[in-house]
């Protein structure tokens, strides 16, 4: 038996035995229906195993490099306000939720909107004092019977937040939920898991970012699911800076029903292997999707982007455009698709993705995928890949602006289209100068 | 000021420039024209510094200096311009922001002050006055979308802005109404000093009238093959380059 093939089974065995483990702690937890539901998708992760590369949604995605590492599970973090210094966004105000190696740390949080406006609280909290609501939501929108990441995630989970806004409320403070790894002693796994309920005609702004402390490796499998009612609107942020050692792999699932608007933007600074799923469904009519990615993988860093849209009933509006600066040996995928059901004439969906390539070393993959069943629905898309401008590098540095300096502004200009998206401003700022350094180096 | 001798130039295995030579005194303009293919964006282009062409002979001096050893930014800090022929589309990055940008870094390079917000702002509404531009354009990402007259007209503003010592207008005037013309040659002339010198590249004697050269330059194949006054012009326009052509074949 080769060495990685029998890695790939301890960290296997090692995820199901952290699932008789929790199991073992639970008192009376485990008849709920929520537990039920893990019970299912524990089975199904077996069944399914980790992805190769011969699965077709993992092509060019190899997470074998994951059995590399051994883990710990569940591994509670003694960290502090001061720790955490180094990874503040500066001038960042609103309901800050801190996650730590994937459980809920209220000493390190801070909830200031009034609960009149918005519940939020951390899954484990919520599974204690309302499990019937949980699993009346719980992997109700996230399927997890093709994508064992999502079903690991399900069988495992335990921790995350909870997010409920009444209807016709509008949450006026950004709710940012902070996802760190304390790696600084160990390698560490977490799979936080997140639901966000929007009720009727009610407005939400959500982000999530993603940190890791320390230099040893990270793993974090995430999932959201999310939840749009009728007249519901959102903004989405997924914001990762990770390391050169971590792995993040994360599904967000989106249902909106009629009149929605869900606006999104996904950023990817950094990390080692990133695989984010962006899986949105228009379940009614008038409901709009904006989808928004950058990502610059430099070094030897991956990001795959997969996002689907599945126009369901008529009348829908999707718009996506995702954006690439690859540098060095970073390698990057695009797979958008787009579903146009039957039933859903008059839709418009339009996908758009830009990559700079500056390196020989880095490339692309782009796969659009259109599969179209009505007849009476605007449909476009296309992908471009190519290097930076050379006819506008020299125009610059003919008005004395040195290459390097040149090279930087056009790049910066290019992320700007979807930096500029991102309307919580601290978080912008932040984003704009994290991207000003990495285009410097 | 300016003084090229036996140049040779190519891009890939194909010879361009052919042994130019060309010497331009400080506060002169000189107009070149020839027919299309000739060379002269080409010349402009190495000029300005672009790699793509590489220069195989001869020397280009600019007030004394080695003008072929330094980048194209260096350059433009020594007060080289060129307006392009087809001004490039810059996506996501204003006239404005672009230009503050420019004039910094030559200022940097000149060892002079960073200009603030107010007086680039000041110094940007007086040559928007001189060149009749608008606001609303300088604000919008460079060149991109813009209409070929103003693509034009914004590279004189910047030429406007950047005061160089030597600008190489490269068929500015193509594609120009005639009021727009007009401003531009005003552009043009603003700028005329006992310092400051004008190569202008041009199809037209229509221009011309307004910018007055002190020499017309002929070149064909790659070489200046006639010079002579500004009635040279004229006399081109008239004739056409066919006699110009023979000449050359004839002294070659
Ligand atoms: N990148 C290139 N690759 C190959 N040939 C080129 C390239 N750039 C220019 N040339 C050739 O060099 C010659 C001179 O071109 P140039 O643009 O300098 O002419 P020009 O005198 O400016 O003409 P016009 O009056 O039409 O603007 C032309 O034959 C042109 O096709
Ligand atoms: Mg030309």
């Amino acid at each position: 038996m080769n060495p990685s093939f029998s890695s790939y089974n301890q960290f296997k065995d090692q995820l199901l035995a952290a699932f008789r483990t929790n199991e073992a702690r639970m008192n009376g937890e485990s008849r709920t229906p929520v537990h039920q539901v893990r019970r299912a998708a524990l089975k199904q992760f077996d069944l399914l195993g980790f992805p190769t590369i011969r699965h077709e949604e993992w092509k060019y995605s190899n997470v074998s490099g994951l059995f590399k590492e051994a883990f710990e599970l569940d591994e509670l973090s003694p960290i502090t306000t001061d720790d955490l210094a180094t990874l503040e966004i500066p001038n960042l105000d609103g309901n800050i939720l801190y996650f730590v190696n994937g459980q809920y740390h209220p000493e390190l949080s801070r909830i200031i909107s009034p609960a009149g406006q918005v519940q939020i609280s951390s899954l484990a909290d919520a599974l204690k004092a309302d499990a019937d609501f949980i699993g009346s939501h719980f992997a109700r929108y996230a399927d997890y019977q093709d994508n064992a990441f999502t079903a690991l995630n399900t069988a495992l989970a335990t921790d995350g937040a909870v997010i409920r806004i009444p209807d016709n409320t509008t949450v006026e403070q950004p709710i940012i939920l902070r996802f760190i790894t304390d790696g600084r002693q160990k390698n560490i796994a977490s799979q936080p898991r997140n639901l966000i309920l929007v009720g009727q005609n009610a407005e939400v702004t959500v982000a999530e970012s993603y940190r890791t402390l320390g230099d040893r490796a990270s793993f974090v499998n995430v999932v959201t699911e999310i939840v749009l009612e009728r007249d519901a609107r959102m903004q989405y942020y997924k914001v990762q800076n990770e390391t050169e050692q971590s792995y993040h792999i994360g599904t967000t699932q989106v249902n909106q029903t009629d009149n929605t608007h869900f606006y999104s933007a996904t950023v990817t600074l950094n990390g080692n292997f990133v695989r984010n799923n962006l899986n949105i469904v228009l379940n009614g009519q008038h409901a709009e999707a904006f989808m928004y990615g950058l990502y610059m993988p430099n070094g030897k860093q991956h990001v795959d982007n997969h996002t689907l849209v599945d126009h369901a009933m008529p009348n829908s509006y999707s718009s996506e455009l995702y954006k690439g600066i690859l540098d060095d040996n970073g390698t990057g995928v695009f797979n958008g698709k787009i579903y146009v059901r039957p039933d859903a004439q008059k839709t418009n969906a339009y996908q758009s993705c830009k990559n700079v390539v500056l390196a020989p070393g880095a490339s692309m993959n782009t796969k659009p995928q259109l599969e179209i069943f009505a007849d009476d629905v605007k449909c476009s898309h296309g992908t471009t890949t190519g290097q930076l401008n050379d006819e506008a590098l020299f125009y610059m540095r003919s008005r004395g602006i040195p290459k390097d300096e040149a090279r930087t502004l056009l790049l910066y200009a290019f992320s700007q289209d979807v930096l500029s998206q991102i309307k919580i401003q601290p978080i912008r700022e932040y984003l704009e100068n994290v991207v000003t350094q990495k285009l410097g180096k | 000021m300016l003084s090229i001798s036996n140049l040779h130039a190519r891009i890939g295995e194909k010879e361009i420039v052919k042994g130019l030579s060309l010497q331009i005194n400080p506060g002169e303009v000189h107009a070149i024209m020839g027919p299309n293919g000739a060379g002269k964006s080409t010349l402009a282009s190495v000029l300005a510094g672009r790699e793509e062409y590489e220069v195989t002979g001869g020397s280009v001096l600019f007030e004394g200096q080695d003008l072929l050893e330094m980048a194209p930014e260096e350059r433009a800090a020594e007060g080289i311009f060129l307006a392009f022929q087809y001004p490039v589309e810059i996506p996501g990055v204003s006239t404005t922001n672009f230009l503050k940008t420019a004039m910094n870094e030559i200022r940097k390079h000149r060892g002079q002050d960073q200009l603030d917000a107010v007086q680039f702002l000041k110094l940007m509404k007086e040559k928007m006055k001189l060149v009749n531009i608008d606001q609303s354009l300088l604000s919008r990402s460079l060149n991109e979308g813009f209409s070929g007259g103003e693509k034009k007209r914004n590279e004189i503003f910047q030429m406007a802005m950047l005061e160089p010592k030597l600008a190489i207008l490269d068929e500015t005037d193509s594609g120009l109404d005639i009021d727009a013309l007009r401003i531009v040659a005003e552009g043009v002339n603003q700028l005329r000093s006992p310092e400051r010198s004008t190569i202008v590249v041009t199809h037209y004697q229509r221009l011309l009238d307004y910018i007055v050269p002190d020499y017309v330059h002929v070149l064909y194949k790659g070489r200046i093959v006639k010079s002579g006054p500004k009635e040279l012009a004229l006399e081109l326009e008239e004739k056409g380059y066919d006699w110009i052509k023979a000449e050359a074949e004839v002294n070659q």
